[in-house]
């Protein structure tokens, strides 16, 4: 999903103008001489740190926290460069405020497409040494010293190593009348003293007692408890209900009628869910109410017969895989899918005639505030964003139905409300990651050589919904639908990428973890597989010529073999399977090993996976979202679908929408190729990526049947047995 | 009327006798820490303790818990086992997004008091109630064993 490619260079250029904008720009000299005038002011030289003169350090959090750890690594880069222990700082979630937040990957604050790390690599290390170098400046200016001859560590400043010092808090004041700096030198990876070491995250002590408050968890004084439910159809309207029985429930409060949903409130939850229960709805279905999966899949099908956009045209594919020895072609399908966070939809808003507070997670928050506002009709600067903790994200809170959806019906309200989606309106409210319809060709010549590849996705384009300005090549193409297919770690003499647009009836598509490349991924590295097979070739040998001079997708898949005991004889029905990726701006090899039993039931063994993203900046969150990543993406390949019959969603809860549980998750293990000089790369997403082809090709080491169609585990296997 | 004893303290709740516990302790007593995830025993996030035993509390109903010794995430750090599951999880460090970790550790919990030393198939088998989505199970089954070691 980023609206850049992500090359070496501009990386390099955003971080930079990023870094000088915020720098230059942050702290206009007026506002500067007006805050150090005031006693006390605090010392905030960007809008990344503020230090009071009480010693309170304060790091203000751009990116949102999901459960990836970027409080803690976004801190570790200020703190590095500031000179303070992870001990010695709070966080807390930035305002919305585009200017000063801004993800240059996707070109607004937000946090997704494993950019928040990349996107603060240059930036908070450049915010930390200048507030450090503006403390030493003021210490130095009270000593009358050189300030090369003042050393800061933890947060003081010392005249020599062992001099006497002065805390950040008692320079702060004089500090914030300087002039900010505009060039600053950076530590050499060399003299890194917390970047690259494993630190404790700051949010998990919270999180392990119960204290950490999610947006789940709010609580407001005179706050009450709604639970909504909208229309079933997506553009159906709400046509009774009984509000009388409704109402006559204790504890219910307030009913409110939308046009496409009802909100029951009450003193607690459960007065408000027995409320909506008791107020059974009834709806008008609208212009989707015939909607079914197989219309949406033919659809596509149809779709897929036209050439759509071409993304990616190199030499004469059609000509070299018709003059190949051999030609191979598939199609490969993904469905719908919907994320199912732990924690549940909910929104906790107050709305008065003078202003809002809203109280949500949100990887948005401009939009968060924005769709208060459009709701309410109050100016976005009336709304205040109180961001929270996540109980899990994937995507789904880059998205602001529901606090749309929550604005309607709070502005009804003289009270604050927190309403509460139910884990079944959760799942089939959701807005769904695209349906995949991809058909893929290749040539391989007498050798087992790719000479040709041709992979044409036919799906809805999530860009051109959520963000029209990050669409490519004039409005074209959405470049997410070919993130992952058009960069591969591979050399493919001739190649073609097309991408065609079918946009389902009666659904809204959104982003999902791991997003094009979960998607394209799986239909690479599957085919890749597939055509290894066809030339009689081991698949990590296959891949070891088709990457042969890419020398970092080499060093992972390598290690990933070698640490996996690649090769190494396994029992009859056991299987492993490798897939091997360019994403994120990191390159990830993964080894799973599986077994598949004679009625076709998968087994998930242990899977080794070897990671090359650059610099690493908490090498222990590295490994926990590469693991944990992993883990989801197999859940997904394993069981996740949603269907649709007459224009309603028919999964709607844990049971028939499944994840890995503990006694089904395979053993996971990370191995890390050090490269602190290359590009930094994401992490939040690449273990999904890498999920469903791994297990695709372990399925079919094991036993014989290749797999192009997720999910996995709902019969395909045991349809017909092992072959 | 209900009287309900939620780590060791006594509460009355005038709420209906088929209210869940879950709702109770979220939205009467203000204890948040217990997690609503599914509604219908499908997740593990609402894990309390009941008598000692993990059960979940989004279907316990507030009058089949009267009597009974209800323990929470909020106080499950003062019995043994809780605080080393605590312990463990933070040296672990096996915590994402965190929602779902209550019940874990009460789940865990419940299993180091009935099983000291728990095997492999132990943890299966007390823990496979429990969703994690963002898939820290490696880590909690590490940290399990790492709790019953300390």
């Amino acid at each position: 999903m980023t609206y850049m490619a992500p090359t070496r260079r501009n990386f390099l250029k955003v971080g930079a103008a990023l870094g000088g904008g915020l720098i230059v720009g942050l702290r206009m000299p007026g506002n500067a001489r007006a805050e150090a005038a005031e006693a006390n002011a605090p010392f905030a030289p960007n809008a990344f740190i503020r230090i009071t003169p009480d010693g309170k350090i304060t790091f203000i959090m751009s990116h949102t926290e999901v459960g990836q750890g970027i409080y803690t690594s976004a801190s570790m880069l200020l703190a590095e460069e500031l000179e303070v222990g992870l001990d010695q700082i709070e966080v807390e979630p930035a305002p919305p405020n585009v200017a000063l937040y801004i993800d240059p990957n996707l070109g607004e604050q937000a946090t997704g497409g494993s950019t928040s790390t990349i996107a603060g690599w240059g930036p908070l290390r450049i915010a930390g040494a200048t507030a450090r170098t503006m403390l030493v400046q003021a210490a130095a200016q009270k000593w009358r010293v050189d300030p090369a001859t003042c050393v800061a560590a933890r947060g003081v400043v010392r005249r020599g190593a062992n001099g006497g010092g002065l805390t950040y808090g008692q320079l702060a004041t004089a500090a914030a009348a300087l002039p900010v700096p505009k060039d600053v030198a950076l530590k050499p990876p060399s003299a890194f003293t917390l970047i690259g070491t494993p630190q404790k995250r700051l949010d998990t002590p919270g999180k392990v007692n119960g204290s950490l408050q999610f947006g789940m968890d709010v609580q407001i004084p005179g706050m009450k408890i709604g639970t909504v439910a909208a229309c079933p159809v997506r553009g159906g309207t709400l046509r009774q209900i009984d509000e009388e029985a409704a109402r006559a429930v204790p504890g219910v409060i307030d009913v409110v009628k939308l046009d496409d949903a009802v909100a029951v409130i009450g003193d607690h939850y459960w007065a408000a869910i027995t409320g909506l229960r008791a107020a059974a709805a009834q709806w008008h279905d609208g212009p989707h109410g015939g909607v079914s999966t197989a219309g949406i899949i033919d659809a596509l099908k149809q779709a897929s017969d036209s050439d759509g956009f071409t993304a990616l045209k190199r030499g004469d594919p059609h000509a070299a895989i018709a003059g190949a020895a051999k030609s191979l072609e598939a199609v490969y399908e993904l469905p719908f899918l919907s994320h199912a966070p732990m924690e549940p939809i909910n929104t906790t808003l107050h709305v008065r005639p003078d202003g809002a507070d809203l109280w949500v997670g949100t990887q948005v928050p401009p939009r968060a505030q924005a769709a208060v506002a459009k709701n309410t009709g109050l100016k976005p600067e009336q709304v205040t964003v109180h961001n929270q903790y996540m109980g899990g994200a994937f995507g789904r809170r880059l998205d602001v139905d529901s606090i749309e959806q929550a604005a309607r019906i709070a502005k009804n309200l003289s009270y604050p409300v927190k309403l509460i989606w139910s884990r079944e309106e959760d799942i089939t409210q959701d807005l769904l990651r695209p349906y995949y319809y991809d058909r893929v060709a290749a040539g391989l010549d007498a050798d087992g050589k790719i000479v040709g590849w041709t992979h044409r996705t036919t799906c809805s384009w999530v860009m051109a919904r959520w963000a029209p300005p990050g669409m490519k090549e004039g409005g074209k193409l959405d470049p997410d639908t070919v993130e992952g297919a058009m960069e591969t770690p591979y050399d493919f003499p001739a190649q073609l990428n097309q991408t065609v647009r079918s946009e389902p009836d009666g659904v809204i598509t959104a982003w999902w973890r791991g997003v094009g490349p979960t998607h394209n991924i799986f239909v690479v590295e599957g085919f890749v597989d597939e055509l290894a097979a066809e030339a009689g070739i081991d698949p990590v040998d296959f891949r070891r010529r088709l990457a042969a001079r890419n020398p970092r997708a080499l060093g992972v898949l390598n290690l990933a073999a070698e640490k996996s005991g690649w090769g190494r004889k396994l029992p009859k029905g056991t299987g492993r399977g490798v897939s091997l990726q360019f994403a994120f701006n990191s390159y990830v090899a993964t080894v799973l090993e599986v077994s598949v039993s004679d009625r076709g039931e998968v087994a998930l063994h242990q899977a080794h996976v070897a990671a090359d993203v650059g610099p690493v900046v908490n090498p222990d969150t590295l490994r926990a979202q590469l693991q944990g990543g992993l883990i989801f993406g197999l859940s997904m390949a394993m069981f996740n679908e949603i269907t649709h019959a007459n224009g309603r969603v028919l999964q709607s809860n844990f049971h028939d929408y499944r994840v890995l549980r503990m006694n089904e998750a395979p053993d996971v293990t990370v191995h890390i190729v050090d490269n602190p000089t290359a590009p930094i790369g994401g992490v939040g997403e690449a273990g999904t990526a890498s999920a469903s082809a791994a297990l695709a090709n372990a399925i079919f080491a094991a036993s014989g049947r290749r797999l192009r169609r997720i999910p996995f585990a709902t019969g395909q296997l045991a349809e017909t047995g092992r072959s | 009327m209900f009287e309900l004893n939620v780590n060791g303290q006594s509460h009355q709740v005038d709420v209906p006798a088929d209210m869940p516990v879950l709702w109770v302790l979220r939205d009467v007593l203000g204890m948040t820490g217990t997690k609503f995830g599914c509604g219908i025993a499908q997740c593990g996030a609402c894990t309390v303790h009941a008598d000692g035993d993990a059960v979940r509390s989004c279907l316990l109903t507030v009058a089949d818990a009267v009597g009974r010794q209800i323990t929470t995430i909020e106080a499950i750090g003062g019995t043994p086992e809780g605080a080393r599951v605590q312990k463990a999880w933070l040296d672990l460090e096996v915590v994402q997004c965190g929602y779902c970790q209550s019940g874990q550790i009460m789940s865990a919990a419940a299993l180091l008091k009935r099983a000291p030393k728990p095997t492999d198939t132990d943890i299966d088998d007390a823990m496979s109630g429990n969703i994690c989505r963002c898939g820290t199970y490696v880590r909690i089954r590490q940290a399990i064993h790492a709790a019953a070691e300390a």
